[in-house]
């Protein structure tokens, strides 16, 4: 199922954050959300995941609005990986993971196929060998990891992420972009906000590019991630080179004044 | 041991604390006395029984108020008391002793839930719409600060001394002396807010990742806030009419249960209600059987029991901090 972006226009605190946004997002690519600070990147993933109502527009999840969508049924559609990592209780690794079931659960215990989806979200995150330590007490990078875990464990077919590399140490940003291609390869809808102009252009099929609240680019990512637009979007030169395999890779160099 | 087994070993206890409450105080029943009639058994069952059960309820209501505050304001140190539900009760109580209408046993706790009623009535105008857990806990703060206020104008301007000493004597909290007709008023209550309340569990355990991951998996914060302040006040309003003001059980029975259940919000629940009657059953008992000249009041012994409590805290956070 498609989810489209319908002329989406947002206000907050009387202040225009998103303007008149058009776009599609297709089941099975990675889309990736750019732009500069306050650009709207967060906000317009919180009306994908039908947390912000627009105040024109809407967002389909085939045919159905997703504001209007039953929350639970939307909690086991769109999956979301909030920007601000939130742990609050001293729990263990494996029942925070178990929290990405709550949209699945019955009312009583887990079921197996629960227990297997918890299983192999981390697996794919790597952090089945800490599954009995408490969470609070891990590093932020695996703390992310966890969180990623938390959001795979749903199963979601659209898996919203807000920066998810965000304090990862390199080796580990590498494996959390692989297990967003990975869900992308599985048939999901993935849409992620990143930083880092390299890390997108590898993992992107398709970017959008946000500037103040408006589409400044959409389209494959190899068409979109050039000089011409990350100059306009960010304010910066980048220098633009390639891996001997040809994977490219993307520097910010000065400022344009 | 799992969380059933271990909920299953409280309710026992629970239960032979409540049978053994049944024998002691200043006068001592033995199990024999039981069947034989006179005045043990009339002690038995129209003191001590209702007593007992009475004590359970506000314990379990009380604990489990506590478990749900502080999972919904993801806040280990909240109290069922922060929505100035229970202030506000003990202010609908203490109208009803300055005016003297006391004389009528049910007056008394049917005014302190017309308070907590009106708390929480007030406490909706003040938060509205809003799922703002600052905004909620400001309103609670205002409510509890207004009520406390008034109910120390009510004790200063109180008519007689007698009803002075009437006031501040009640708002220490008690069980001495409840019947049978406090259990059909308040038990009914606590049950109905521990349905409301049970429904908690889960959407309090997704917010241990927080507000907007817990929306993103369907959890509809404003109707979990309505929940929690409807059962919280049902709660914290009917052990309030019925006991007066006994604090600290909603503070600490779910910190000591936390641990054992692995920190999970929605685990913390039954178990916290199980310990809270616990608690309170016993240390009822305790002040009828303390050689005090006049009992010692329940909620007295509470707060003393609280405070080295707090202190052990303490102690082991400077211990982790260094």
């Amino acid at each position: 199922m498609q989810m489209r972006i319908n002329r989406v226009s947002l206000m907050l605190r009387g202040r225009p954050v998103l303007h008149d946004l058009s776009a599609t997002l297709q089941p099975g690519r990675v889309t990736v959300i750019l732009g500069a600070n306050g650009a709207g990147k967060s906000t317009l993933l919180s009306c994908l995941a039908g947390l912000r109502v627009p105040d024109r527009g809407t967002v389909l999840l085939g045919e159905q609005p997703v504001p209007g969508m039953d929350p639970r049924v939307r909690g086991r559609q769109i999956g979301l990986m909030p920007q601000r990592a939130e742990i609050h209780w001293d729990v263990d690794v494996e029942t925070l993971v178990g929290l990405g079931r709550m949209p699945h659960r019955g009312r009583w215990g887990l079921t197996e196929g629960d227990r297997a989806a918890i299983s192999s979200a981390m697996a794919a995150t790597d952090v089945t060998a800490l599954r009995q330590r408490k969470a609070l007490r891990l590093s932020g990078g695996e703390q992310g990891r966890v969180l990623l875990a938390r959001v795979l464990a749903g199963e979601p077919h659209w898996l919203l992420a807000d920066e998810p590399l965000a304090s990862l140490d390199p080796a580990h940003q590498l494996d959390v972009l692989d297990r967003l291609r990975d869900a992308a390869r599985g048939g999901a809808g993935v849409v992620v906000v990143l930083h880092d102009l390299t890390h997108a252009a590898r993992v992107a099929d398709e970017a959008l590019v946000l500037k103040q609240g408006h589409l400044l680019a959409a389209g494959p990512a190899a068409n979109v991630l050039t000089p011409e637009v990350l100059a306009q979007a960010y304010g910066v030169e980048v220098h633009l080179a390639r891996t001997a395999d040809g994977a490219p890779i993307i520097v910010p160099v000065r400022r344009i004044a | 041991m799992n969380n059933a087994q271990r909920n299953g070993l409280l309710a026992a206890v629970l239960l032979l604390a409540m049978l053994a409450s049944l024998l002691a105080g200043p006068v001592w029943v033995s199990p024999s006395d039981w069947g034989a009639g006179g005045l043990k058994a009339i002690i038995l069952f129209e003191l001590r029984l209702p007593r007992a059960i009475l004590g359970a309820a506000i314990g379990a209501g009380l604990g489990l108020a506590g478990a749900v505050m502080q999972g919904f304001l993801r806040n280990p140190l909240a109290d069922p008391g922060l929505f100035g539900v229970s202030s506000s009760a003990a202010l609908g109580a203490v109208i009803s002793l300055y005016f003297g209408f006391a004389a009528s046993a049910l007056l008394l706790p049917l005014f302190a839930l017309a308070g907590a009623a009106l708390g929480m009535a007030a406490l909706s105008l003040l938060v509205g719409r809003s799922e703002s857990l600052i905004l909620f806990t400001l309103a609670g703060l205002i409510l509890a600060s207004l009520s406390g206020s008034l109910t120390a104008l009510m004790i200063s301007l109180a008519p007689t001394p007698f009803a002075t000493a009437q006031i501040v004597n009640w708002l220490m909290g008690a069980l001495t002396d409840r019947s049978w007709a406090d259990v059909q008023l308040v038990v009914p209550l606590i049950v109905l807010g521990a349905i409301i309340l049970a429904g908690t569990a889960r959407p309090l355990d997704s917010l241990t990742l927080g507000e907007t991951a817990a929306r993103s998996m369907g959890v509809d914060l404003g109707r979990l806030q309505w929940r929690v302040v409807i059962g919280v006040g049902l709660l914290v309003g009917a052990s309030v009419a019925a006991a007066g003001i006994i604090g600290f059980v909603g503070l600490i029975v779910p910190h000591l249960v936390r641990p054992l259940v692995g920190h999970r919000p929605g685990a913390v629940l039954l178990p916290s209600a199980l310990a809270g009657a616990l608690l309170v059953v016993l240390a009822d008992s305790l002040v009828r059987v303390l050689p005090t000249t006049s009992e010692l009041r329940l909620g007295i012994a509470m707060s003393l029991l609280g405070t080295p409590f707090f202190l052990a805290l303490l102690v082991r956070m400077r211990r982790e901090l260094t």
